[in-house]
């Protein structure tokens, strides 16, 4: 329990990140920690105590195994957090070309 | 077996598309725009042949299984009325709006990457549309999300960057409360197929764990679909994004993204409670006066345009929400209308654009005797989303008031009706300032726009005009079929398993 717990803690931490922080790149930190939360969260829920890998060989009996599905669906998670965060990370970088600032109080062209 | 074979298409078109033009178009001069063409003509043709396939299917419904696996275990696709008509909204657009793009793209360097984009995000929408498979409905999701993402930032200007920015992060962090969402119910059903999620889901009792993941799901989509608590990004990222993109994002994207995700999660697997149709209800009413109310006060172009999105948006989920049949056809129908005469709004406002430079309605006048043909299709649109008899809005709000008035929710019936006066008073705005009045001495000189971009305004307009045809018997079978979808409920999953079973 203290497991999810603490994976709970660390989703804050990024959702706080996002919503609080006034510079653009630790923003972004904060929606990278957000994903590592996420999946670090979905492979708990496959996890078992003393478990193993399921591979299935001849002569052995698998009495406590873990789920592999998650880790496989975390994987393409992962790939997904990549692509959002390179692209993240490039606008960034031209908005601090035109702008000249990572704050994000100061980039305020849009209204309303 | 042969017929079934047709659904993958949906997919691997636009992929194969996306990676073909960027491959050649860089080398090949014309390439990209005639692939693009291609094969959003092909798309739009299949989603109609799809169309006359499911009338004849046994039970209105065909499943096609990724690699013979069976559904439990493997990924499946379904395409049943609910994603024919989603499926024929998505393309109808996306074809209207490739044309559109050949000429209106010049001004933008790079036109092949832009095609890419284009199609990795149709490829998204129409993949998520016809999966059966929960995670994989994620995955689809993040890609259009994603190629939304970098399409918004395509003029690369410092407004356009900002409006990205903010986009990516909201959308992201939308992502991942979905993403949790699907976590959890995968830990409580063991299962990720959506059939047998339902099938499990109704079998077992928990008084906590659905509510939560209820919630999970409408922060998520809600903020997909922009709905009023979670609006903020899209006034910004709709304006911004180059006038073709804005007519997908809000005719189409917000609507496959957020609308029907929430339509098959709440309704076919979850199982709408009146507790979720109260607040689905509440939600869309209050778009639907927040959006046209904000709206009134803009002076750019596209971003009243994109307060509209909001409100019209509110519509379709009040409509939804009803949950009754006359309710749910409705709000199905006002989304169809919505994505025709919006998307026609943003490419009047991208024409105009292009002729003058300047989306800013104080600075543009008299346009209407200078570009005959736009003014004249933006008035149609203007009457249509206003809901001015002839035309097809009209027919979709009057349906949604009367479901109101039939389920004795009468303050939401006012809701709508205000709403629409107060719609109509801001496309009267629109057309004295843009196409009435005296012509600026610096506009004197422009052209109307050329053909490619005029013939897709013309067909949408026409459209417009004859979309209220579709509520005649011998046509509301398109209309009826998706509306039987949802009302079907949960025992989607026994439809859904007997056809994945033959």
């Amino acid at each position: 329990m203290i497991l999810y717990f603490l994976c709970l803690m660390l989703f804050c931490v990024g959702l706080y990140g996002v919503l609080r922080k006034r510079n653009i790149v630790k923003m972004i930190i904060g929606l990278g920690i957000m994903e590592y939360a996420m999946n670090l969260f979905f492979v708990l829920i496959g996890y078992r105590f003393h478990g193993r890998a399921p591979i299935d060989a001849k002569d052995q009996n698998i009495f406590n195994m873990v789920d592999p599905l998650p880790q496989a669906l975390v994987l393409t998670s992962i790939v997904i957090g990549l692509a959002i965060t390179a692209l993240v990370i490039s606008i960034a970088i031209r908005i601090y070309e035109k702008y000249g600032t990572f704050d994000i109080t100061k980039i305020k062209r849009l209204k309303g | 077996m042969n017929n079934i074979t047709i659904i993958p298409l949906f997919v691997i078109i636009p992929l194969a598309a996306a990676f073909l033009t960027s491959l050649v178009g860089k080398f090949i001069k014309r390439s990209s725009e005639t692939i693009i063409f291609i094969s959003s003509l092909a798309l739009f043709a299949f989603s109609l042949y799809a169309r006359f396939l499911l009338n004849s299917a046994a039970g209105k419904i065909m499943v096609y299984k990724i690699g013979g696996w069976m559904p439990p275990f493997g990924i499946c696709m379904v395409l049943d009325g609910l994603s024919c008509f989603m499926l024929i909204t998505v393309n109808l657009i996306a074809f209207f709006v490739a044309v559109y793009s050949l000429s209106y793209m010049e001004q933008y360097t790079d036109k092949p990457k832009f095609f890419t984009l284009f199609s990795l995000m149709v490829c998204g929408m129409n993949g998520l549309i016809i999966t059966g498979d929960l995670f994989n409905l994620f995955v689809f999701l993040e890609i259009a999300s994603i190629a939304s993402y970098a399409l918004v930032a395509f003029g690369t200007e410092a407004e356009e960057l900002e409006a990205s920015f903010k986009y990516a992060i909201m959308g992201s962090v939308a992502s991942a409360f979905i993403f949790i969402g699907i976590a959890f119910l995968y830990s409580f059903a063991s299962t990720l197929n959506m059939a047998d999620m339902a099938r499990v889901l109704s079998n077992k009792q928990n008084e906590w764990v659905i509510p939560f993941v209820g919630v999970l799901f409408l922060m998520g989509f809600g903020l997909k679909s922009a709905l009023v608590p979670f609006h903020a990004w899209l006034p910004d990222a709709h304006p911004a994004a180059p006038a073709s993109i804005s007519a997908m994002l809000s005719g189409v994207l917000i609507k496959t993204l957020g609308v029907y995700s929430l339509i098959r999660i709440f309704f076919n697997i979850i199982g709408a409670t009146q507790g979720y149709l109260a607040v689905l209800m509440f939600l869309g009413a209050i778009s639907m006066i927040a959006g046209v109310v904000l709206a009134l006060s803009q002076w750019d172009f596209k971003r009243l345009l994109a307060y509209h999105s909001i409100s019209q948006i509110g519509y379709v989920i009040l409509g939804i929400g009803l949950g009754t049949p006359l309710g749910i056809l409705g709000g199905l129908f006002h989304l169809f209308n919505h994505s025709v005469f919006k998307s026609l709004l943003f490419l009047n406002s991208g024409a105009v654009d292009y002729a003058t430079g300047t989306r800013d309605l104080k600075e543009t006048g008299g346009l209407g005797k200078l570009m005959p043909v736009t003014a004249k299709t933006n008035l149609v649109a203007s009457m249509s989303i206003a809901g001015i008899p002839p035309f097809n809005g009209f027919f979709s709000k009057a349906i949604i008031i009367i479901a109101c008035l039939e389920k004795g929710n009468f303050g939401y019936a006012i809701c709508a009706v205000i709403g629409s006066i107060l719609t109509l008073a801001s496309f009267m705005k629109v057309q004295k300032f843009a196409f009435l009045g005296e012509i600026k001495d610096k506009f004197k000189n422009i052209k109307e726009v050329p053909f490619t971009m005029l013939f897709p305004m013309v067909c949408l307009a026409v459209i417009c005009i004859f979309g209220g045809l579709m509520l005649i018997p011998s046509f509301r079978f398109f209309l009826d079929d998706a509306v039987a979808v949802i009302l079907k409920g949960t025992s989607y999953a026994s439809v859904v398993l007997e056809a994945a079973a033959k």
